[in-house]
């Protein structure tokens, strides 16, 4: 038995989408959808009866989530997943995790598993915190003496002690947070997969369980960490996996992959459609629908002059009817992760439903030179926050620097620091 | 690390250790039973005082209706009532457990599509809330007994026999209809139509005697017919378990079951994926 903790050879997961096909003709012939509507009814009786999933659509296409891959993680290793949306990443924990089953490969994993997919998994709101934990603890896979053992130990953790039972929807979402982690983070599992539960909860927690999870990395247990910062992947892990469109694309030491990562390659990331996606982003209010860069003529471009404007565009659609202002905001972040700065859309208003876009203007000789990601985000404010899409990364462009001719940086060529470099108003007089 | 177990995860292997797993998650299935339970009788004299007012409303107005203005005759010489609330317990039994685990599986989405266990357990942990309201509803029945004077003779021993039977009864639709209701989500609306429908067309509040003879295996082919006898029999000792019948009941449970479970556990897999 060596020390390998996972392994994974040719693991591939497909499923199956439909979509509709586009209308031949000029007009709707009551035969053809009449044939249509048959063909679609005699399938999916038959797929129920064989209990296969059951697809909406006429035409149904194969996608595969992910496709022949393979790696070894050994013990103790802190590996870090990235890739864009869609890459497979969160396919690959659901397998791990044993959510959804693979189509073809193989994974042997020697230890327990824990997954912390999403905090508070199971909390019922109207159970106590006491009694959330032994439930949750259950769920995670703790017996009942393992828990009991480790009570005193994760309502420390989570620093709930005064609420112990209360039920916890009267929990604030930082209680609540801190209890689901503390619970997860005192499972002692060989190997635990944590996907960006890191970005809540305040500084300060946030800390405590960077320091929760180098501990339990030190112990010599695995852990497995998907995020979008790249920031936090680098400072938590040793080593890092890239998946692109369902394949391995690198593995190896984190910043090498990180770097391989930031370069854009051969997708067009500064542009995204989603409207022909299998999966819907967003929720029953709002959903994103496709987003890109472009240029000062308006033209999507995923390169821009550091010294010419740029916009950010997204279009989404509103299906809600309730009374409320949908918020955009767009979040950009630099290549190694830290974020930039946060945009607003401070003149939204309340709107009936339908499709909008949404442009951000990003001036000339604001932007540093670099790679930009955008994470894309609409929030409404009406009774307490709610966040109908958050799409981290979604977009990426790179700012490039001429050098000469740019007013930045008068005369200097060598590299500018900072997230970002704007033209500011000097002055400069003459005092004695 | 004493003893560090392999995981082996491939396409149709959790199939093969179904059951096995099934057994290794037993504590999930107390867990989830409990917190069930917990949030029902949260709000303890609502929880409670419904699980005692339905029934004992329900008979009344059988008791007025078939007991009073139709005549129906009762089984022996056993009090209408009580021979109403013989039938009831085990219906409210069925009809309870139906709904909730045919919305089981609904509402327990977030679990399914972050966390692996194995689905079965959640509408079956499901059903013990049912079953608790069920022995509450005993309540009413001793109750009965006094205010009748009627005391029940050894049969009445047999009733976790039937009450088992009633179980399965209620796990084998339950089974295929929440499975259904995953993808489906219309088929939620046949519940409350199986519930009521099945309170007339079962011999709930009326006896199975009264039903003509040549017609009798035909009605067995309703579970519950027999489920509902065997209460009465164990219950009130009278009338005689007409085995035929009895027979055909089982048979039909074991049917639903066996096609409950099939479907179910073909559906399982998807479930992550459409939820």
């Amino acid at each position: 038995m060596s020390d390998v903790a996972i392994s994974v050879e040719g693991l591939s997961k497909r499923y199956y989408i439909g979509h509709n096909a586009a209308q031949a003709g000029s007009y709707t012939a009551l035969r053809d959808v009449l044939a249509r509507n048959a063909r679609n009814l005699a399938r999916k009786t038959r797929d129920m009866i064989g209990g296969r999933p059951i697809v909406q659509g006429d035409e149904v296409e194969e996608f595969w989530a992910l496709k022949n891959v393979s790696f070894e993680i050994r013990q103790g290793d802190r590996v870090g997943i990235i890739g864009r949306n869609g890459a497979g990443k969160s396919t690959l924990l659901k397998i791990l995790s044993r959510i959804t089953e693979p189509t073809a490969g193989r994974i042997t994993i020697a230890g327990r598993v824990a997954s912390l997919l999403e905090v508070g998994t199971g909390f019922h709101p109207e159970l106590s915190g006491r009694e959330n934990i032994f439930l949750n603890g259950a769920i995670l896979g703790m017996t009942r003496a393992e828990i009991q053992r480790k009570f005193d130990e994760i309502v420390a953790f989570a620093e709930v002690e005064r609420f112990l039972d209360v039920p916890v929807k009267q929990y604030s979402s930082g209680m609540y947070v801190r209890l689901a982690f503390a619970v997860a983070a005192h499972l002692e599992p060989e190997i635990l997969i944590v996907d960006e539960v890191l970005a809540v909860g305040d500084a300060q927690f946030q800390r405590k369980c960077l320091g929760k999870m180098e501990e339990v990395g030190h112990d010599g247990r695995t852990v497995l960490f998907v995020s979008h910062n790249m920031a936090m992947i680098s400072s938590l892990c040793d080593k890092a996996i890239h998946l692109e469109s369902g394949k391995l694309r690198s593995m190896g030491a984190c910043d090498e992959v990180i770097l391989h990562y930031a370069t854009p390659g051969d997708s067009s990331p500064a542009a995204v459609d989603l409207r022909r996606n299998a999966r819907r982003v967003g929720d029953d209010h709002a959903q994103l629908l496709s987003a890109d860069v472009r240029n000062e003529h308006g033209q999507p471009a995923s390169e821009v002059e550091i010294n010419q404007p740029l916009s950010i565009r997204m279009e989404y659609r509103i299906t809600s009817v309730a009374d409320r202002s949908f918020v955009p905001n767009f979040h950009f972040s630099r290549s190694d992760g830290g974020c930039a700065f946060v945009a607003i859309a401070g003149n939204a208003r309340r709107v009936v439903p339908g499709e909008y876009a949404a442009e951000c203007h990003v001036p000339a000789d604001f932007l540093n030179d670099g790679i930009y990601s955008v994470r894309l985000a609409l929030t409404s404010f009406e009774s307490g926050v709610s966040v109908h899409f958050d799409e981290a990364g979604i977009l990426t462009f790179n700012v490039r620097d001429p050098i000469e001719g740019v007013a930045t940086r008068a005369s200097y060529s060598g590299a500018m620091p900072g997230a970002v470099r704007p033209l500011l108003p000097w002055t400069i007089e003459a005092i004695r | 690390m004493t003893q560090v177990q392999t995981l082996v995860i491939e396409p149709g292997l959790a199939d093969r250790h179904y059951w096995r797993d099934l057994w290794r998650y037993r504590e999930l299935f107390y867990v989830l039973a409990w917190r069930d339970l917990s949030v029902r009788y949260k709000q303890t004299i609502i929880g409670l005082a419904w699980a005692l007012i339905r029934p004992f409303l329900t008979m009344v107005v059988f008791t007025v209706v078939f007991g009073k203005v139709a005549r129906l005759p009762t089984e022996g010489a056993a009090p209408y009532a009580l021979m109403v609330f013989a039938g009831l317990l085990p219906w409210q039994f069925f009809s309870t457990s139906l709904t909730e685990s045919s919305n089981s599986l609904i509402g327990n989405a977030n679990l399914i599509s972050k966390v692996y266990f194995p689905r079965l357990i959640i509408p079956t942990a499901s059903i013990v809330v049912s079953f608790v309201d069920f022995l509450v509803s005993f309540a009413i029945l001793a109750g009965l007994m006094v205010w009748y004077r009627f005391v029940p003779d050894w049969p009445i021993l047999t009733l976790p026999l039937f009450a088992a039977m009633c179980f399965l009864a209620s796990l084998g639709p339950g089974l295929l209809i929440t499975s259904l209701n995953v993808k489906y989500r219309d088929f939620r609306y046949i519940i409350p139509f199986i519930a009521q429908i099945g309170l007339y067309v079962s011999p709930v509040g009326f006896s199975s005697s009264v039903i003509p003879e040549q017609w009798r295996l035909l009605y067995s082919l309703n579970p519950m017919v027999g489920v509902i006898d065997g209460f009465r029999w164990a219950i009130l000792g009278e009338s005689t378990l007409w085995l035929p019948g009895f027979l055909v009941s089982w048979v039909l449970i074991a049917c639903f079951l066996w096609l409950g479970i099939r479907q179910f556990r073909r559906m399982e897999k998807s479930f992550a994926d459409l939820i």
